[in-house]
């Protein structure tokens, strides 16, 4: 690890001018993702602008009913929140699904959306990655591509975003709400996250010395029906192969009235399944309904032999997100394999 | 870049001056002696850093020391001032080590994990999320979630579940 500077802004605009005015500086928060990659060598800042200190770390009720959370709230602390278990409870069961009890009391809800992917040539500074090192290629594709997104890639890059809790805040439509030198901005948690084009080791559409200062929640009945399912190597304490966050908003005889659909593990970003919400509003739910409606979205898929099992992950988790939420439909449709 | 800090361990406070580099694992171990803490793969995954900060359970091997300045920690050394802490005891009692490196992390984050549950946090193996959690109806699929960022690579899940699950009156 080289020489490390460490600043300890005393307010949010003196942490943002900091790193703004200094191209070496970044930001450090819970240290969960960061520290790993100082050790690693995939991270080399000069200084470390410590905002994990800063007053903002409090869950405010918002006139709408929404919720506003500050950025240093902690995932174990927003996870438990009450309001956010009863109205918004996909984004509690997303953060429940991440990482260990450990790493939920030090991560925190800026920091966890601005982790980097666990691609393992990400990590591994002995191999080329145009995420790590912009123009050395990519080591994923034709590699270990068991990781590899399916939608939305480039030839630049094929890595997945990593967070559980920004699939489920894409689902629920919340806002994110960042601070830079010339004040406050606020983007829907889906337009935070970029796809890599040729430009992946670009993760999110904030410029240099940008903080993310807070996470906006608006109630709705698609939110307090929402669920998140996740897939893994092992039972806790693994990435996603394959996550899913679910929204209903049904009539009482099981009319779709509004649906929203997120998935992770499948692009550089926390993936909105539009085109599977389309399918399916306005129709009578049934699980066929569903895997149709998820074959819309993935007839744009590029998978390879490495994530081809991907595809009906998506179809059978998204289908399970669905009768976890609504277990009055009959499983009338068989797993796909 | 060299930075003093204060941090009181196991109830004893310590002036110390730290490269920022230094993580609090290595603060602990190499500059105050402590080696209750073991570095097992010092990249977040193993657990057998964990410390008690400030009451909570934390990995110490993904944390820089100078960002915790003023903190109180606790490590298993310092659960308990006269002799070994219920925990502890429980650990004996049930055999729940072979190699027993893994131990001090295992039982510092059992101590925090019962706080968590009896301050009525949810886990991801919670069917209702609305429903009140207590320490006393944890089932065994709570406690293997919420350990589950302790690895024991000798394999003694069965005592460690025996031991957490008795301390848990469960």
């Amino acid at each position: 690890m080289k020489e490390l500077g460490y600043v300890r802004p005393s307010d949010p605009a003196q942490a943002v001018a900091t790193v703004t005015d200094d191209a070496g500086a970044r930001f450090l928060a819970g240290g969960t993702n960061l520290v790993d990659h100082l050790k690693l060598g995939v991270a080399t800042p000069e200084t470390l602008v410590d905002v994990s200190h800063l007053p903002l770390d409090a869950v405010d009720e918002l006139a709408d009913g929404g919720l506003r959370i500050g950025t240093n709230v902690r995932n174990s602390d927003l996870a438990a929140h009450p309001r956010l278990r009863a109205e918004w409870p996909a984004v509690s069961r997303a953060l429940l699904a991440g990482a260990s009890g450990q790493i939920r009391n030090q991560a925190t809800t800026g920091g966890n959306l601005l982790q980097r992917t666990r691609c393992v040539y990400f990590q591994d500074v002995t191999t080329p990655c145009n995420k790590r090192a912009p123009g050395s290629g990519c080591s994923a594709i034709g590699g270990y591509e068991r990781d590899n997104a399916v939608l939305g890639a480039s030839e630049a890059c094929v890595a997945v975003h990593p967070s559980d809790l920004a699939v489920a805040l894409v689902a629920v439509d919340a806002t994110v709400v960042s601070l830079t030198s010339d004040g406050e901005r606020r983007r829907p948690v889906a337009e935070l996250h970029r796809l890599p084009g040729d430009a992946p080791d670009r993760d999110t559409v904030l410029e240099h010395g940008e903080l993310i200062t807070a996470v906006e929640l608006t109630p709705s009945a698609a939110a307090r029906r929402s669920t998140y399912v996740k897939v893994r190597d092992r039972a806790s304490y693994a990435f996603a192969l394959v996550s899913v966050a679910v929204g209903l908003d049904l009539t009482d005889d099981l009319t779709v009235r509004d649906v929203r659909i997120a998935w992770g593990g499948v692009a550089h970003r926390p993936w909105r399944a539009t085109r599977a919400e389309d399918a399916l509003r306005g129709r009578a739910l049934d699980e066929r309904a569903v895997r149709a409606a998820v074959d819309e979205e993935i007839a744009a898929a590029t998978t390879s032999a490495g994530t081809a099992y991907k595809l009906p992950m998506l179809r059978n988790t998204t289908a399970l997100a669905v009768r976890r939420l609504v277990p009055e439909i009959a499983a009338d449709a068989e797993e796909d394999r | 870049m060299d930075t003093s800090i204060t941090l009181t361990v196991d109830g004893e406070r310590h002036g110390l001056t730290v490269d920022t580099r230094t993580t609090l694992l290595d603060a602990l171990r190499e500059r105050l002696g402590n080696t209750s803490p073991k570095k097992g793969c010092d990249h977040g995954q193993c657990g057998s850093c964990t410390v008690l900060v400030d009451g909570r359970r934390q990995l110490t091997c993904l944390a820089l020391a100078v960002s915790y300045d003023g903190a109180e920690l606790t490590t298993a050394a310092g659960l308990a001032p006269d002799g070994p802490h219920p925990m502890q005891q429980a650990f004996l009692r049930h055999d729940a080590y072979q190699c027993g490196y893994c131990t001090p992390g295992q039982v510092c984050s059992a101590v925090g994990m019962l706080d968590e549950a009896a301050r009525g946090q949810p886990s991801h193996v919670t069917e209702d999320l609305a429903a009140p959690t207590s320490v006393e109806d944890l089932t065994d699929a709570e406690i293997r979630e919420r350990m589950s960022g302790n690895l024991c690579r000798c394999g003694a899940y069965v005592g460690i579940l025996d031991a957490v699950r008795e301390v848990a009156g469960a």
